[in-house]
């Protein structure tokens, strides 16, 4: 019995972690049905806002405070992922709406210009790129109007960038030769996020020993998902979502502003992102490379749920979970002591993390041969626009 | 929207992107030329590390190490063949992490800017996927990492330990003072496999059990199955071997920790690849009380030690430190120096061969090249303290390399002497 309790808690942690991965994908994915590859990256940089909070707790606030730093990140790394996934439908995303291949590719580049980004971000840096942007937004603003009808006035917006990155660049290597200003913020090394003290015990129930990050990830996860459902289906632009998910151009004609409804998907699920970045600092490492470790569970738990059925990514993401514990962690050789020789090596073999892997990588390729929509398929008409 | 204005539109989104691509580029480079001193000639060599990709976090600090023996020599007058002053002058490129393109790059160093010798590689992976390159073209690689031994290359110097100058006698080490049962971790690749085979013979030869074993794949953070497996098999408590590299290690550690698995609870955890570095990266607070074995300690308490970590962190910013990998690679660039200075060229088939019983004073004591291509190395057993530092527990004095294992049945036996001239001096029965 205990190794039943046993089992299922294990598979319960990992499964969670799975599914707070992977429910922003699947929003932004399953709802809107944009590949997005940068979804990784998001959670980095939740992960690093955990980051900066914990160290400004250190700083600055008085020490008794410190315990609750991990609270107060999860609602600003919503906001940071979600304004930087905002960002990314505004200029990337939304210009290639219908073209899943291009999507595809753009959202990997931006996955690497983000990567590189918190690498060599320094204030230096910063400051140039800020200028860079605020002068090429701001400068044709403040033009004379007569420079507004002539025929070289497309040139003007392209002049007025290139004047504006070429202030940036100078500016960021003028202040590149201070040390001070050249300091990488984060630097490609792995940065240190360590978990509050009542994070790091663990809680005996029965037999069962729960680590406390594992329970507090568990709880984040049920949080997170009755606010999405709850958003998704009670509120007024959670019905307007699902309207746009279900047929795009009646929603249009119906008077749902769609352009906004897209920004505002693509704002939670990269939100969402944020939160599982918070989550997955008390177990792994935090470093420029953190999105790259989940993207490809992200897909596989979104895929074989069912694209658009948040139901079947979680039911996806504890399947993976208990079934990567039992086989991983070689559970079946203590239930069954006496099975024949020839199965008990056969689960040996398979008894290692990376071998486990591989074995749930197969199951999940046979079972959607069998059923290639996953385990959920959305029912419709309009499946395939 | 009018033709007209969307063209504006397009035209300024891509000008926008361009300069900001520009300026994210531009402001990466920067620094001066140094002022080169009274030199008769220059002497290329390269400098071939991961500074970008997964491996760049580990590898920048050899390379940096590598750069301050460089310069240093160079402060000298540089290397000096027939009464002429060489001045060293680095080729640096980027194997990005990637096993093909370190294989790439070295014929691209060998071949296009000739240089004289190549330092370089980290992971095991990296130096296999170079080696068929420096043996096809007779040239010379210096390795400046711990490894798994089993190999002895014509052409290629090993700087770090082999397992008889780590793993053995931190084996040996927690068999005498720590327990009998082991478990092995480690990640899955070249390295771990085959550094935890020669564990296992090792320990069925003194008396010590492997009660379990699991590999990770490189990046994996999910570590609940492990953290079963090892307190099914060590309920009261053990010896943990962990060969993990990389990211594994913080998931590795945080988890441990939050599970119970803690040297408080008597469980002897033994790293081979978590240095000062590492430390610091995955926070002294997961790591206090655990041990590493390793040829040189920051801590290491001796002039040249200490003159060697006040150099790197005058050069490199105070908060930087200092360890065993970047050690090897200071010492390797000097070994290399005098190696040339001896043969009084820097052609690589001259140095390869004056190389052997070269002697240098290396930060953890006096280094000398044994004819197996290895170095006679310090073996230091070091706890982690509060502050990331290492405790030296033991100090096993200059151990001689051993390149094939003598635990291991397909090997035992068998060994390496450059200095014969014989064509099977790579690997011959004794």
């Amino acid at each position: 019995m205990d190794l039943l309790y046993d089992t299922l808690f294990n598979g319960l942690a990992i499964g969670s972690v799975l599914v707070l991965a992977a429910l922003g994908l699947a929003v932004v994915f399953g709802l809107m049905g944009v590949i997005n590859m940068a979804h990784g990256e998001l959670m980095m940089l939740g992960a690093y806002t955990t980051f900066v909070v914990q160290n400004i707790f250190k700083a600055v606030l008085p020490e008794a405070l410190f315990p609750i730093y991990i609270l107060v990140s999860i609602p600003l790394a919503f906001l940071v992922s979600g304004l930087a996934g905002l960002l990314l439908e505004k200029t990337v995303i939304r210009r290639l709406y219908g073209r899943p291949l291009e999507t595809l590719l753009a959202t990997w580049g931006v996955s690497l210009i983000l990567q590189q980004f918190v690498r060599s971000v320094s204030s230096a840096f910063a400051i140039g790129l800020v200028l860079a942007v605020a002068g090429g937004i701001l400068i044709p603003r403040f033009t004379p109007k007569a420079w507004w009808q002539q025929r070289w006035t497309p040139l003007l917006g392209t002049g007025s960038w290139i004047v504006s990155g070429g202030i940036g660049i100078g500016i960021a290597s003028a202040l590149g030769n201070q040390r001070a200003l050249d300091q990488p913020w984060f630097s490609a090394r792995n940065i240190d996020v360590t978990a509050p003290t009542w994070l790091r015990g663990s809680i005996d129930v029965g037999a069962v020993n729960m680590p406390a990050a594992r329970l507090f990830i568990i709880a984040l996860t049920v949080i997170a998902l009755l606010a999405v459902s709850w958003f998704l289906q009670k509120s007024v632009w959670g019905m307007r979502i699902r309207a746009v998910t279900q047929n795009r151009p009646m929603s249009d004609c119906l008077g749902i502003p769609t352009e906004k409804v897209d920004a505002l998907t693509f704002l939670i699920g990269s939100g969402l992102a944020g939160v599982a970045g918070v989550a997955v600092t008390l177990l792994g490492s935090v470093g420029p490379n953190l999105g790259g470790n989940y993207i490809v569970d992200c897909f596989m738990v979104v895929v074989l749920g069912g694209v658009g059925k948040l139901a079947g990514t979680v039911l996806a993401a504890l399947g993976i979970g208990v079934l990567s514990y039992i086989v991983g962690s070689g559970s079946l050789l203590l239930v069954w002591p006496a099975m024949p020789a020839g199965l008990n090596d056969l689960i040996t073999f398979f008894a290692t993390t990376s071998m486990a892997k591989v074995l749930v990588f197969a199951l999940i390729v046979v079972f959607l041969q069998i059923r290639p929509a996953g385990l959920f398929p959305q029912k419709g008409r309009m499946v395939e626009a | 929207m009018d033709p007209l204005q969307m063209r504006k539109l397009a035209m300024r989104s891509i000008a926008g992107t361009t300069a900001l691509a520009a300026s994210l580029s531009l402001v990466a480079c920067g620094g001066g030329e140094k002022a080169s001193g009274d030199f008769d000639g220059e002497v290329k060599v390269g400098i071939l590390h991961s500074r970008s990709g997964t491996m760049a976090i580990s590898e920048n600090t050899v390379a940096e190490a590598e750069l301050m023996a460089i310069d240093e020599i160079n402060a000298k007058g540089g290397v000096t063949i027939d009464g002429k002053k060489l001045k060293i002058v680095p080729v640096e490129e980027d194997g990005a992490s990637d096993w093909p393109t370190f294989a790439e790059k070295a014929k691209k160093l060998i071949d296009q800017d000739q240089v004289a010798v190549v330092f370089g590689g980290w992971t095991s992976a990296s130096r296999k996927a170079m080696l068929p390159v420096f043996e096809a073209k007779d040239h010379f690689l210096f390795y400046p990492i711990q490894y798994e031994g089993q190999e002895c290359s014509k052409n290629i110097f090993y700087s770090g330990a082999s397992p008889n100058q780590q793993a053995e006698p931190a084996v040996d080490w927690l068999l005498k003072n720590k327990g009998k049962d082991f478990f092995l971790v480690g990640s899955d690749y070249v390295y771990p496999r085959t550094a935890n085979t020669i564990m296992k013979e090792q320990l069925k030869a003194n008396g010590g059990k492997v009660v379990g074993e699991d590999y990770l794949p490189l990046g994996n953070t999910e570590v609940a199955p492990i953290i079963a497996k090892i307190k099914q098999a060590l309920p009261k408590g053990g010896v943990i071997v962990n060969t993990l590299n990389g990211d594994s290690n913080v998931a590795f550690f945080k988890q441990m920790k939050a599970a119970g698995i803690t040297p408080a609870n008597g469980y002897s955890i033994m790293s081979f690849s978590i240095a000062e570095e590492e430390i610091a990266a995955i926070g002294p607070e997961y790591l206090e009380g655990t041990y590493a074995a390793w040829n040189y300690f920051q801590s290491l308490d001796t002039p040249a030690s200490k003159k060697f970590t006040a150099d790197f962190k005058a050069k490199y910013g105070d908060k930087r430190v200092t360890n065993d990998p970047a050690e090897a690679a200071y010492m390797m660039i000097y070994l290399w120096a005098a190696a040339a200075e001896k043969a009084n060229s820097v052609d690589d088939n001259k140095v390869r061969e004056a190389l052997i019983g070269v002697s240098f004073d290396a930060p953890e004591g006096k280094v000398t090249v044994q004819p197996n291509h290895h170095v006679e190395k310090l073996v230091l057993i070091g706890e982690v303290q509060k502050d990331g530092m290492f405790k030296i527990l033991e100090n096993k004095g200059f151990v001689k390399p051993v390149a094939w294992n003598q635990y291991v049945p397909e090997t035992k036996g068998y060994t390496c002497d450059w200095t014969q001239k014989r064509p099977d001096a790579g690997k011959y029965k004794m």
